[in-house]
C-alpha cells in the first residue's frame, strides 16, 4: 500500500514537471472597458476575448504552449487604463497586448508600447492610432475615413451634392466630424450645415430646424445611441424629406429600436457581420462571421456585436502572427503582423504592411438599409 | 429664419426645459423641509423611467399600471432612503448629509445598471407618435403631455405647500426644526414625507419623459445637475421657481443651439447662470437673506 501510493506520488510530481517544462503560457495581455460608460462596447470583448482563448487552447494551443489571458477592466476611465497597461508590461510580462476599448484609452497608452518593445493591437477606431504609424502600435477596427468614402460614394451615384453634416460632440463624433469636414469639399460636395449635439442630449429639434432652413440634399449623421435615434425621430417630427445618412455607430439592432418606424430607410455603412446571414456564401469572410456568430450566441447568449468582433480579430491575428514567424516573442510577433496579409477578419480583409497598421479598405463596410426593422445590404 | 423657426426652437425649448423643472420641483421639496440638497434626486428620475420600462417590457403589463407602478415603487426607494441613510445621522451637519445623498445616487445607478441592464430603452408614447403643427413647429403629442402633466403637478405642490396643514408643517420644519417639534410637529414624519413626495415627483418626470427622451441607468447624472441649475436659477426653496427656472434654462439652450452655436449651447446657459448669480446670488424667484439654520 504504502509503496503504491509512493509511486503515484511520484508519477504526479514527474507528470507536473513535464506539463511545466514543456509549456509555459503564453501571456496575452487584453485592457477592455467591462464596466463604466463604454462597457456596452468592453462586455463583448472581454467575452469574446475568453471564448478565443478557450478555443486555442482545447486546439492545442500555440506552438504547443497554452495561452493565457491576463484581462484589466479599465471602468472606461484613462487614468486606470495607463495602470492597468503598466501593470501588463511590467509585472505581467505579456507578449502582446489587445484592447483598450475606447480611442481616448488607446491614445493614452499608446506610447508605451515602443519603450516595451511590445505589439498593441487597439480595438478603438480612432485614425490618430495608427497614422502616423507608430511600429508597436495596430489596430484592428476600421477607420472613420472609410465609412465616410463609403456614404459619400452613395451621395455621388444619387447625384446629391449639397450635404448637412450632425455629429455629437464626443471623441467618437468630432474625429468623425473632422474627417467629413475634409472629405466632404475634397469629393466636390458642399457643406451646408455643420451641427453638433451633445452625448446626454434629449432634443435635436433646434439643429435639425436649422438644417431643414438650409434644404440640403441629403443629412449624415455622426454619433452613438442614443443620440441617432433622437435625430431619425426629430427628422419624422420636423417632416425632413432628404434622406438621412447614419454612421456605423448604430449598427446595432438596438438603434432600430430605440428609433422605431423612424429608423425605417435610413442608410448606413457598416460591418459584415451585422448582416452575417445574407453575405453571399462565395464571399471570403462567410466563414468567419458565421463560425464567430454561432459560437458567441451558442456561449454568451446574445446577440454578437461588431466590438467583440475587434477582440476576435486581434486574439487570431497574434495568433496567425505567431504561427507565422513560429515564435511567441513580442519583437517576433510585431514583425510577423506586418507580414500578414489576406486575413480574413470579422471586420474585413486585413493586409498589414509597414506602412499600414490597420489593413483595412473601404471595403471592409458594407452600405445597409433598415427595412421593415431589420438590416438588408444596399443593392 | 421664419417665425415658424422660432416658435419651434421656443417649443422644444419647453419641452427639454420641462425635464430641467420636474427634476426641480423634486429638489426644492427636500431642500424646503429639510435644508439637504438632494443630489439623488436624478435618480429618483432615472427610476421611474427604467422602472416603467421594467414594468412594461419585463412583465408585460398594459402601460397605464406600469407607469402608475413604477411612480409607487419609486415613491417606496424614496422612503426607504430617508429611512436607512438620512434618517440614523439625522443629527449630522447638512453637508454630510448632502454627502450621504451623492453616495445614495451612485449606488442606486449601479444596482440598477446590474439588475436591469445598461442599455438604453423608450417607452412607447402615451397618445401615439404623428406630429401636431402649430403655427408651422412641429411637436410631438407626448410633449403636449409632458407640459400639462408638468402644469398640473406645479399646481398641486404649491396648493399643497401654501394650503395645507401638512405642507405648512413641511415648510416649517424647514424654518426651525426646534421650533416646529415644540409646535407639535412630527418632524420625522415629514422628512419621510418629503422624500417620498419628491421621490414620487421625480418618477412622475422619469414615466412621461421616457417616451420623448429615452432612459437609462445612467440619465440621472445628467438630469441632477442641469436640474439642481434650474432650481438655483429660480430661487432654491421656491417650487414655482424650480420649474420657471427650468423651462427658463431649456429655452435658453434651445435659442442657444438654434442661433448662435449648437457647440457651445451648454457653455452659453452656463455663463447667463454665472452672470445672474453674480447679479442676484439669490435666484430670479427667490427670497433675498433667506437664512437657514
Amino acid at each position: 500500500m504504502k509503496r503504491v501510493s509512493l509511486l503515484l506520488s511520484l508519477c504526479l510530481v514527474l507528470a507536473a514537471a513535464a506539463c511545466a517544462a514543456a509549456a509555459e503560457p503564453i501571456k496575452i495581455g487584453a485592457v477592455f472597458s467591462v464596466t463604466g460608460p463604454a462597457s456596452f462596447l468592453g462586455e463583448p470583448e472581454r467575452n469574446t476575448a475568453q471564448m478565443v482563448v478557450d478555443e486555442m487552447n482545447a486546439a492545442g494551443g500555440l506552438l504547443g504552449r497554452p495561452v493565457e489571458l491576463v484581462v484589466y477592466d479599465d471602468e472606461t476611465d484613462v487614468n486606470k487604463a495607463v495602470l492597468a497597461v503598466d501593470k501588463l508590461l511590467k509585472k505581467d510580462g505579456v507578449v502582446a497586448v489587445i484592447g483598450p476599448t475606447t480611442s481616448g484609452n488607446t491614445l493614452a497608452v499608446m506610447g508605451k508600447f515602443a519603450k516595451a518593445e511590445v505589439p498593441l493591437i487597439s480595438c478603438s477606431a480612432a485614425e490618430k492610432i495608427t497614422s502616423p504609424v507608430d511600429p508597436w502600435v495596430f489596430k484592428v477596427a476600421p477607420s472613420d475615413r472609410h465609412a465616410v468614402e463609403k456614404l459619400l460614394d452613395l451621395a455621388k451615384a444619387r447625384g446629391q451634392k449639397r450635404l448637412a453634416i450632425i455629429t455629437v460632440s464626443d471623441g467618437f463624433g468630432q474625429a468623425g466630424r473632422e474627417v467629413l469636414k475634409e472629405l466632404i469639399p475634397a469629393k466636390g460636395f458642399e457643406l451646408t450645415a455643420d451641427e453638433i449635439y451633445g452625448p446626454k442630449d434629449t432634443d435635436m429639434t433646434a439643429q435639425l430646424t436649422k438644417i431643414k432652413a438650409q434644404n440640403p440634399d441629403a443629412v449624415i449623421c455622426w454619433g452613438t445611441n442614443p443620440g441617432p435615434a433622437v435625430i431619425a425621430r426629430g427628422r419624422l417630427q420636423l417632416g425632413l424629406t432628404m434622406p438621412l445618412y447614419m454612421s456605423h455607430g448604430v449598427a446595432s439592432k438596438k438603434f432600430i429600436e430605440l428609433a422605431g418606424d423612424a429608423a425605417e430607410g435610413l442608410v448606413l455603412p457598416a460591418g459584415r457581420l451585422i448582416v452575417a446571414e445574407q453575405v453571399a456564401a462565395s464571399h471570403p469572410q462567410k466563414k468567419v462571421l458565421m463560425t464567430y456568430t454561432a459560437d458567441y450566441q451558442a456561449r454568451f447568449k446574445q446577440p454578437v456585436s461588431t466590438f467583440g468582433g475587434h477582440a476576435y480579430d486581434s486574439l487570431w491575428l497574434i495568433a496567425e502572427a505567431v504561427k507565422l514567424g513560429k515564435s511567441a516573442k513580442p519583437a517576433d510577433i510585431r514583425a510577423s503582423l506586418e507580414k500578414v496579409t489576406a486575413f480574413q477578419g470579422t471586420a474585413g480583409e486585413f493586409n498589414f504592411t509597414a506602412q499600414d497598421h490597420n489593413g483595412l479598405s473601404k471595403d471592409a463596410f458594407e452600405l445597409v438599409v433598415i427595412e421593415k426593422g431589420d438590416w438588408k445590404i444596399l443593392q | 429664419m421664419t417665425f415658424s423657426d422660432y416658435l419651434q426652437f421656443l417649443l422644444s425649448g419647453l419641452t427639454v426645459g420641462s425635464t430641467y423643472g420636474l427634476t426641480a420641483l423634486g429638489f426644492t421639496i427636500i431642500f424646503n423641509t429639510t435644508g439637504i440638497v438632494n443630489f439623488a434626486q436624478g435618480e429618483f428620475v432615472m427610476l421611474g423611467g427604467m422602472l416603467g420600462v421594467f414594468f412594461l417590457s419585463g412583465l408585460g403589463l398594459p402601460l397605464p399600471l406600469a407607469l402608475l407602478l413604477a411612480v409607487l415603487a419609486t415613491l417606496l426607494i424614496g422612503a426607504l432612503m430617508e429611512r436607512l441613510t438620512i434618517r440614523p445621522v439625522q443629527d449630522a451637519p447638512v453637508i454630510n448629509l448632502v454627502i450621504v445623498t451623492i453616495g445614495v445616487s451612485i449606488l442606486v445607478r449601479g444596482i440598477v445598471q446590474i439588475v436591469l441592464g445598461k442599455d438604453t430603452h423608450a417607452l412607447p408614447p402615451f397618445t401615439g407618435s404623428a406630429p401636431v403643427s402649430i403655427a408651422g413647429a412641429a411637436v410631438q403629442p407626448q410633449s403636449l403631455w409632458v407640459l400639462c402633466i408638468t402644469c398640473g403637478l406645479l399646481l398641486l405642490l404649491r396648493h399643497f405647500f401654501s394650503r395645507t396643514l401638512w405642507g405648512k408643517a413641511m415648510l416649517a420644519c424647514a424654518f426651525d426644526r426646534k421650533a416646529a417639534f415644540l409646535a407639535g410637529i412630527g418632524v420625522r414624519r415629514m422628512v419621510l414625507l418629503s422624500f417620498m413626495i419628491s421621490a414620487a415627483v421625480g418618477a412622475t418626470g422619469g414615466v412621461i419623459l421616457a417616451p420623448l427622451t429615452m432612459t437609462s441607468y445612467d440619465v440621472g447624472i445628467m438630469l441632477g445637475l442641469k436640474g439642481f441649475a434650474a432650481a438655483v436659477l429660480g430661487g432654491l426653496g421656491n417650487p414655482f421657481g424650480a420649474a420657471l427656472g427650468g423651462l427658463i434654462l431649456g429655452v435658453l439652450e434651445s435659442f442657444a443651439a438654434g442661433l448662435l452655436s449648437s457647440a457651445y449651447k451648454d457653455a452659453f446657459t452656463f455663463v447667463i447662470l454665472l452672470l445672474l448669480l453674480f447679479c442676484k446670488p439669490s435666484g430670479l424667484f427667490g427670497r433675498r437673506g433667506f437664512e437657514r439654520v
